[in-house]
């Protein structure tokens, strides 16, 4: 199951938290890249090339917004949807993340679940119920 | 000189029986008069003016004891005229004196050239021209020549006549004074003739003796003056008296008329002077047996007297109306005097008090009904005052003088002090003499009360000036503390949002990681649950929510009041809002077991407005509702005003309801109706804050109505065409 679902790469400093959305996007059936900078975030999206990644806008180093501007500026990785995510709910934050070339904007506390559903719509995949529900 | 035929021869001839009888009637004068020579002369001469003719003539008589040739008698000349015939009769040289030697008439020129006349003013006595000199013979021829000489102005000529009355004349004088008696007559007749013209003359009017015609007969030298005018005399002089001749006719005529005893005026010319010259004329008339009628005039002049008389009728009235001018002016002068308030003395030289006005009384006189203290009172007054004037009085300082000074008097009456400022000025004659001096005095009460009220005033308006100033000084400092004050507050309040925001998402990145975890854990990431653990579980979750619910309201309250909350506007239906929140709080209405009912309004038209948050909004009253509702049921209603273009959307329960003093404390940040520790219901008390701030973004407004116990309706209204 992990070898046919999508790539998706958590770019997140928060480790609890990127841990959590990649534990759970496994689980959900997805293969799962993880990236702690925007820097790493970049390497990791030239090198694996995911079909999705989630973007935490305040990071280290180079910040999400940038990160973002660099991968939509180049050709390679120009088409894969970025969903940001961000806890500051600030006005002007989504706004930024818009012009910075992000897809889709979810606003920190999302619940893995919610993430998921967003995750599908991005990607076209049907909304299937969790296997427990 | 020419020779007359001798009219002797003639006598005899001619003689009517009337020139008898009055031939005769002379003869008779004469028997009857036979010693009087001046009467018999007289009676001859009025008798040939009557019967002869002769209208002018004078008598001579040659009186060889003295050897002068003497006036004696005279008809229609003035009797001092006769006088000027006067002469000696050793004098070879003069005319008369050759006529007495001459056998017959000789004709004589009159003028001084002859030597008749020696006087300059009177007229020729028998007029201008020539007259004759007929010599009067005694009957017994005598060496001594004629006894006189009969003179008459230019007539007729020498007729029988006068040649018989001149023979008749002759023989009569030789006979009186055949008497011896002749000279001594003459004599006795110039000297009373003399005398009567030394009186007439001496009396300063003009005295004169008239016939009934006016005609002079007399004069007095004044009366010449005014009456008489020699042909040498000047043509406006001789006019004169010609007017004042014609003036005198007529007055004697009308006093003819009126009765002559009656005095009255005359007003004539003065020949040397042309002035007008007024007579009172007394005339009264005389009867002569010789002369016959005539009259006696007396003029007075009273001119001087009438212009007098005139001059202090004038004086008089010029007095009268100068007296009423004084009168008036001094009436004038009391008027004003009285109507000045402040008292003024008029004092004379020797310091008496000539006059006060009313004002000046009260200080100087003495009340009739007054006490000793009153009198006491004035005499300290009136002390005062006059060591104030003795100065003046005493001569000190120039004419014009005006001396000043403060005077400190006593109402008699409540001795109360007057402080009066005392202004006295001399009043002078023209001479320079000091008449009097006047004294005003001026109450300065009143000014000094002024005085201390302005300066009360102005003591009051300084300190008032330095309050406002300092007050001024102060409100600047309180308002630049004020913005400093403001500068800070804004500041802070900036600071606490920011610090609000940090806070927020420090607290949500913790609380994600527990949300996310208890989630995966109840979805069995880490597989199956107890039941116990489930619960539990479920607990972590429920409470997790609550908490990043309020943390999101904070949040939504600082990014409001950061002004961070920007509105999108677009195009939707109000009506679809309801399902949409009755959707999201289904869980929650479910719970309740309240029916929660939607009143649509399909025909409102569609809003353009800011979709996300009328919808939160409404979920926030909607939840409210369900919150605070135990029975009944919710309805939600949606309204279109079209007047005020609103669309709103009522929110109505039938729950605990509100108390009107807690209407507007509940849209208050963190309020609830109970507030305390131990309140029964959850939530922030963030929510209607935050609607209330939401609906004004969007340019509406939140109401509401509700009864306690009863139920409340809040009510969204906002304008269907939003404003940015």
């Amino acid at each position: 199951m992990t070898e046919q679902g999508p790539l998706i790469l958590v770019v997140d400093d928060y480790e609890d938290a990127r841990e959590m959305y990649a534990e759970y996007l496994r689980f959900c059936g997805f293969r799962v890249a993880e990236a702690r900078n925007g820097n790493e975030a970049l390497e990791q999206a030239f090198s694996l090339m995911p079909d999705l990644i989630l973007m935490d806008l305040s990071l280290p180093g180079m910040d999400g917004w940038e990160a973002t501007r660099q991968l939509k500026a180049d050709p390679r990785t120009a088409r894969i949807p970025v969903v940001a995510l961000t806890g500051h709910a600030l006005a002007g934050a989504s706004e930024g993340a818009k012009r910075a070339g992000c897809d889709s904007f979810v606003t920190k506390p999302c619940l893995p679940d919610d993430l998921v559903i967003e995750v599908r719509r991005m990607l076209g995949l049907p909304q299937t119920t969790h296997p427990d529900h | 000189m020419a020779r007359l035929q001798p009219a002797r021869s003639h006598a005899r001839q001619t003689l009517s029986p009337a020139a008898g009888a009055a031939r005769l009637e002379l003869l008779e004068y004469f028997l009857i008069h036979h010693d009087d020579l001046q009467r018999s002369a007289q009676a001859s001469l009025e008798w040939l003016h009557r019967h002869a003719a002769v209208k002018r003539s004078v008598c001579l008589l040659a009186d060889r004891d003295s050897g002068t040739l003497l006036g004696v008698a005279g008809c229609g000349v003035p009797i001092a005229d006769v006088e000027m015939f006067a002469s000696s009769l050793s004098d070879e040289g003069n005319p008369l004196v050759g006529a007495l030697a001459s056998a017959g008439p000789v004709i004589l020129k009159s003028g001084r050239r002859n030597g008749i006349s020696t006087r300059a003013t009177p007229p020729t006595p028998l007029g201008p021209g020539v007259f004759v000199a007929v010599p009067l013979r005694a009957v017994r021829e005598s060496t001594e020549g004629a006894v006189g000489l009969l003179l008459m102005g230019p007539g007729p000529d020498t007729t029988a006549d006068i040649s018989w009355l001149s023979t008749v004349l002759g023989q009569k004088l030789d006979q009186i004074r055949g008497r011896g008696s002749l000279a001594e007559e003459v004599r006795k007749l110039r000297r009373e003739r003399s005398l009567l013209f030394t009186i007439i003359n001496s009396v300063t009017d003009p005295i004169m003796l008239t016939d009934t015609e006016g005609r002079l007969i007399v004069a007095n030298s004044r009366a010449e003056k005014l009456f008489a005018a020699g042909e040498e005399e000047s043509e406006g002089r001789r006019r004169a008296v010609e007017l004042n001749n014609m003036l005198f006719s007529a007055a004697l005529s009308r006093s003819a008329v009126e009765g002559p005893s009656e005095a009255r005026e005359l007003l004539l010319v003065d020949p040397s002077e042309g002035s007008d010259l007024l007579f009172e004329v007394l005339s009264s008339i005389v009867e002569d047996s010789r002369e016959g009628t005539g009259i006696v005039s007396v003029l007075r002049n009273i001119t001087d007297l009438r212009r007098a008389t005139e001059q202090i009728e004038e004086n008089y009235q010029r007095l009268r109306v100068l007296e009423a001018e004084a009168r008036t002016e001094r009436d004038r002068l009391n008027l004003i005097i009285d109507s000045v308030a402040d008292p003024i003395i008029v004092t004379d030289p020797t310091g008496e008090t000539v006059l006060m006005n009313a004002p000046a009384e009260v200080l100087f006189t003495v009340p009739a009904t007054a006490a000793d203290i009153a009198e006491r009172n004035v005499q300290a007054n009136d002390a005062h005052f006059s060591s104030f004037i003795s100065g003046l009085l005493l001569g000190e300082g120039g004419p014009r003088e005006i001396r000043r000074g403060e005077l400190g008097l006593l109402n008699p009456s409540s001795s109360e002090l007057i402080p009066v400022e005392a202004i006295a000025g001399k009043v002078q004659s023209e001479s320079g003499e000091l008449t009097a001096v006047v004294t005003i005095l001026h109450d300065r009460r009143e000014a000094l009360e002024r005085a201390r009220l302005y300066e009360q005033l102005k003591l009051a308006s300084d300190e008032l000036q330095a309050r406002v100033q300092a007050a001024t000084a102060e409100l600047a400092t309180q308002n630049e503390l004020l913005r400093r004050q403001a500068i800070e507050l804004e500041q802070a309040s900036r600071l606490k949002s920011q610090f609000l925001a940090n806070m927020s998402h420090e607290f949500r990145t913790p609380l994600n990681a527990i949300l996310g975890y208890t989630h995966m854990l109840l979805h069995g990431v880490a597989g199956d649950l107890t039941v116990p653990a489930r619960r539990q579980l479920s607990r972590i979750d429920s409470n997790g929510r609550h908490l990043l619910t309020i943390i999101n309201e904070i949040l939504d309250i600082t990014r409001i009041e950061a002004g961070k909350m920007p509105i999108q506007i677009s195009e939707f239906d109000a009506s679809e809002i309801v399902p949409e929140v009755m959707a999201e709080l289904d869980p929650v209405i479910t719970r309740s077991k309240l029916v929660v009912t939607p009143k649509l309004n399909p025909g409102a038209p569609a809003v353009h407005s800011d979709r996300q948050k009328v919808k939160q909004i409404v979920v926030n009253l909607l939840s409210n509702a369900l919150k605070f509702t135990h029975q009944g049921g919710i309805d939600i209603a949606v309204l279109y005003d079209r007047p005020s273009g609103t669309i709103s959307i009522a929110v109505s329960d039938t729950g605990i309801g509100i108390a009107p003093e807690h209407h507007e404390r509940i849209f208050e940040d963190f309020r609830q109706v109970d507030d305390s520790p131990s309140r029964q219901y959850g939530g922030t008390g963030l929510g209607l804050a935050i609607c209330r701030r939401l609906a004004a973004a969007l340019g509406g407004r939140i109401a509401l109505r509700s009864t306690l116990g009863q139920g409340s309706t809040f009510t969204l209204t906002i304008p269907v065409e939003a404003t940015q």
